[in-house]
This record gives C-alpha cells, structure tokens and sequence, in this order.
C-alpha cells in the first residue's frame, strides 16, 4: 500500500545572524500509511515541532530544508506557497493545534469559524452551511448547542474539539496533531486520545507529536523517538512501550523517568541545537558511549546507536 | 503547619471559586491535592501560596494566623513559601537573564548581597549548567526556565513549597529531575510540601499523602 506520507531525509536548519547555524531536524525519514498512527515523542526543544511546522510550509523565512516529504505527489519543501494553501492546509494535512483556545478566533462563535472553513474548504452552498456545520461539529464530538459560543466561553476539552472539528472539515487524508493533549488533565487527555485514534482508524493517517508518553502508548501504532532534531529510535508501540521495550538507550532512559516505572531522570541536558556535539548528540549523557560514538550513527534496522540492544535480545 | 480552614476564595466575591475548602500539612510533609481541570484548585495553591486572599476562612503558617492581607499577603510571611508555577513563560520576567531571575527575591528582600554565591549553588543545584544563566527565557527551553523557576523559588530557602502543575509542561525525564530537586531540598532544609496536579501516578509516587479535591471542599 502506498503511504499517505513519505518522508525522506527531511533537514531543517535556521540561518542566525554572524552566520551561525541552528540544525533543527537532522535527516528524518519515515513512511505513515491510512489507518495508522505514529507518535513522534521527545522533550521540548528536541526539534518536534519545527518537523511539523516543515510539513505544513509554516516555517520562518531564515529556514532552510532539504530532503522530501511527499503527500499524494506533492513534494511539500519544494511546493509553492500557493500550492500550499490551496492544495495542502486543510485540505491535504488537517492540523489539530497545540492549544486550541489560542488557535480559534477570539471574537467569531465557533458556528462562524465553522461554516467559513466550509465554505472555502468544500465549497457548501450557503444555503446548507448550517446543517453540514451542525454535523462537522459533531464528527469531533462537539455539542450541537455550543456552536454560538465564542472560544474563551468554552473549557479545554470543548475547544480542544471545536479545533479538531476544525481539521477535520476538508477530509484531509493525514491529521497532524501538535501536542494535542497539553495542559488538559488525565481524563481529557484520554478521551482527545480516543478520539483522534478513532479518526486514525476511519482511514486516516495520523501523525501524534507529544512529549507525553502516556497519550502515546494509548494511541500509537508506532512510535518515533526525537533527540537532538534526530530520530534515534522508530519501532512498533507495544515492542516499544512493552517487552522487549526500547533498544536506543535514550528512549530506555525516557521510559524508565516515568513515575510509574523508575521515576529517575536522564542525568544532564539535552545540546543546543546550535552546538551540537560531533557524532552521536547522546553521548555525552550516555553511560555506554565510547570511541565509536564520535561518528553520527546512522537509522539502521530502526534504532540511531552505535551500543543499542541487541534486536535479537529484545 | 501550613493550615487552610474553611476557605472560600475566587474573583467575584458573588460567585467564589470554591467555598469551605481545607487542607492541612505538617511540618516536612509532602501532600499532593488531586482535582480535574477547572475544579480552583490553582486558585487553592495561590491562596495557600499567600497570593490570594481568601473571601472567607482562616490560613496560618507555622501557628500564626495570616492577616493584613491586600491583595497578597504581607512580604514577611510570603518569603516563608516558595511557589513555581505551571506555566514558566507566563512566571518568568522575559527580560531578565536566568541569573537575575533566580536572584530577584533576594533583590526585593535587600539580599541583595548573598545573590551571586546564592545563585551559582542554586544553578548547580537546578542542573543549569554553562551559559545559560546569562540567557534570557527566549533564549532557553521550557525545561530549562522551569528549573531556574524552581531554583527561584528556593532562592530564599522557604520552609514550604507550593508546586501547581510545575511538570504539566514537561517530558518525563525533566519532571522527574526537577522532582529530584524538590526532593533533595526537602530533605535537606525539612521543607513541607504543597504538589497541585491532575496526575494521580505522578502525585502518588512523589507525595506522602494525597488528597482529592472533592474531600477537601465540603459545601457548607
């Protein structure tokens, strides 16, 4: 089956001023097909982000990439602007936001953002814009009744679905959700969870960027670890967040500071991306390195270490 | 003891956020207070943070009962409470540097003095290490500002801390390196702890006791 997305060797790095450069995302590559989720997991700053923001052709003007990231035949680093915003936004990738009461309109209802989406995404005549607004909210589980609300008169779980009714008006065949679950509690994160996996398993293909690990292993078929702008780790969730558990010792480090497991953190930080150490950007925080991680290992046989466990251990 | 006694509190007076909540720790206790989002138990934390007066009910801290509220509490008493709060971007001055941001309750209690050896043990501490202090909030993660948050609010070495959401942001490893800290000051200074969360597996692995929101607030 031919995936929904297809990402090849996607670098993004930030020209700063004295010439200084910012290598954001290093060398991503992974494939998401309909029907599937992946979680890209990692802690803030780690490069999450500005893949997301790559994908979508929102990143600043002092941005640099290289690679591809194709979707239905468009190559979005290389696409046009106007290509991007007819073709893609909305209508190729839905984006579900990181904080949706900042990313709906203060002083329109949610019936007014939705029924203008609508109108421009499926072009619904306006004679019918109320009943196809009616049900857009309720795909994403949105009351009927709160459609005359304005954002700030909803809570966070009820602007969390007014946005993903949002993402989910042009059909997109590829969701990406943006640190979806932060700031809501257990129960709410749950349930945006649940639901963002039932729109996965209506065909779409769904792509979870969190740093929380718990929304993940709920959720996620696969699960890509990001450290330092790179993917060190791209394995299945349950050999992930189960036995035989994570091969890259960054990932077993992530897990193991969970406090229903150790509760012991990762000693030291992650590099600036603007000085990133030579070879492998672990090393320095890790207990196995040696000689050989002063060269950047390579994603093989889904793992980016030089010591990883053994596969046919784990 | 860090006392709440009957205490309604909220922004309209006509309509508080709560009404007749208590919750009491002891000396070097750490209690986590679990409640959903929305329930006021950030309202709660400011007000046992001395932040907040309360429209109705009694706080003390160490057997003195807390008066001459205006809208805070009296400086003296606030410096007994170190407080970090969930969100480091809205808590942090953004045109401070990290070091002057740690130091600043030392600057406004005229410690002004103590800063730089204070600030250097804290950072080590807080696990900021190198430039950063000399960065400003833009210029650091969301894990890094929230450890010079918590290193701020240990600066004056409180005899109680209040954490409200102080990992919600945060990937597992740094929550639990800053729980490290807390933990580790604790041990040391004998500090009660006030944890505010939504996580029950967090709260319940860090805290001695845990309490829910709904057993504290009894409605009158």
């Amino acid at each position: 089956m031919t995936p929904v997305l297809s990402v090849r060797d996607l670098s993004v790095r930030f020209r700063m001023r004295g010439g200084r450069h910012i290598a954001a995302v290093g060398g991503a590559s992974f494939d998401l097909a309909a029907g599937e989720c992946l979680a890209l997991v990692g802690e803030s700053g780690c490069g999450k982000s500005v893949l997301a923001s790559a994908l979508l052709g929102l990143l600043p003007g002092n941005a640099q990439t290289s690679g591809t990231a194709v979707i239905d035949g468009i190559d979005l680093l290389a696409a046009d602007e106007r290509t991007l915003a007819r073709t893609v936004r909305g209508r190729r990738i839905g984006l579900v936001p990181q904080s949706p009461a900042a990313h709906l309109t203060p002083v329109r209802t949610v019936r007014a953002q939705l029924q203008e989406t609508l109108r421009e995404l499926s072009g619904t005549p306006r004679a019918e814009l109320r009943a196809a607004a009616v049900a857009a909210a309720e795909r994403a589980a949105f009351p009927p009744g709160l459609l005359d609300h304005y954002p700030h008169e909803l809570s966070g779980g009820q602007a969390q679905r007014a946005a993903t009714a949002l993402a989910l008006v042009g059909d997109a065949p590829l969701l990406l959700a943006d640190e979806p679950t932060t700031g809501l509690d257990r129960d709410l994160v749950d349930r945006t969870a649940d639901e963002l996996r039932r729109h996965a398993d209506g065909g779409r293909a769904l792509l979870l960027i969190t740093h929380d690990l718990a929304a993940a292993e709920r959720i996620a078929d696969r699960v890509a670890v990001m450290y330092a702008g790179r993917i060190v780790e791209l394995t299945g969730a349950t050999r992930f967040f189960g036995a035989p558990g994570p091969r890259h010792p960054y990932a077993r480090g992530l897990l193991a500071a969970l406090p229903e497991r150790d509760f012991t953190p990762i000693e030291g930080m992650p590099p600036e991306l603007g000085a990133l150490p030579d070879g492998c950007a672990f090393a320095p925080r890790c207990d196995r390195a040696d000689d050989a991680c002063r060269a950047v290992p390579p994603l093989r046989d889904g793992v980016a270490c030089h010591h990883a466990e053994e596969a046919a251990r784990a | 003891m860090l006392e709440l006694d009957t205490v309604t509190a909220g922004y309209d007076p006509r309509t508080p956020v709560f009404r007749g909540a208590s919750l009491t720790i002891a000396p070097g206790e750490a209690v986590g207070l679990l409640g959903p989002s929305g329930c006021g138990k950030s309202t709660l934390a400011r007000v046992a943070a001395l932040l907040h007066r309360p429209d109705a009910g009694r706080v003390a801290v160490d057997g003195r009962e807390v008066r001459g509220w205006r809208h805070r509490a009296p400086r003296d008493l606030r410096t007994a409470i170190g407080v970090v709060f969930q969100q480091p971007r809205m808590s942090a001055d953004p045109r401070l540097r990290l070091r002057d941001l740690i130091a600043e309750p030392l600057r406004a209690t005229g410690r002004r003095a103590e800063a730089d050896e204070r600030v250097a043990e804290l950072a080590r501490t807080a696990g900021l290490t190198g430039d950063l202090l000399g960065r400003r909030p833009h210029e650091v993660s969301d894990g890094q500002l929230q450890r010079a948050c918590l290193a701020r609010a240990l600066v004056l070495r409180p005899r109680w801390l209040v954490c409200d959401e102080m990992t919600a942001m945060l990937d597992a490893s740094t929550t639990a390196a800053l729980v490290a800290v807390v933990e580790a000051y604790r041990r040391e200074h004998g500090a009660g702890l006030l944890a505010v969360g939504h996580d029950r597996v967090l709260l319940e692995r860090w805290c001695d006791r845990t309490e829910e929101w709904a057993d504290c607030v009894r409605t009158a």
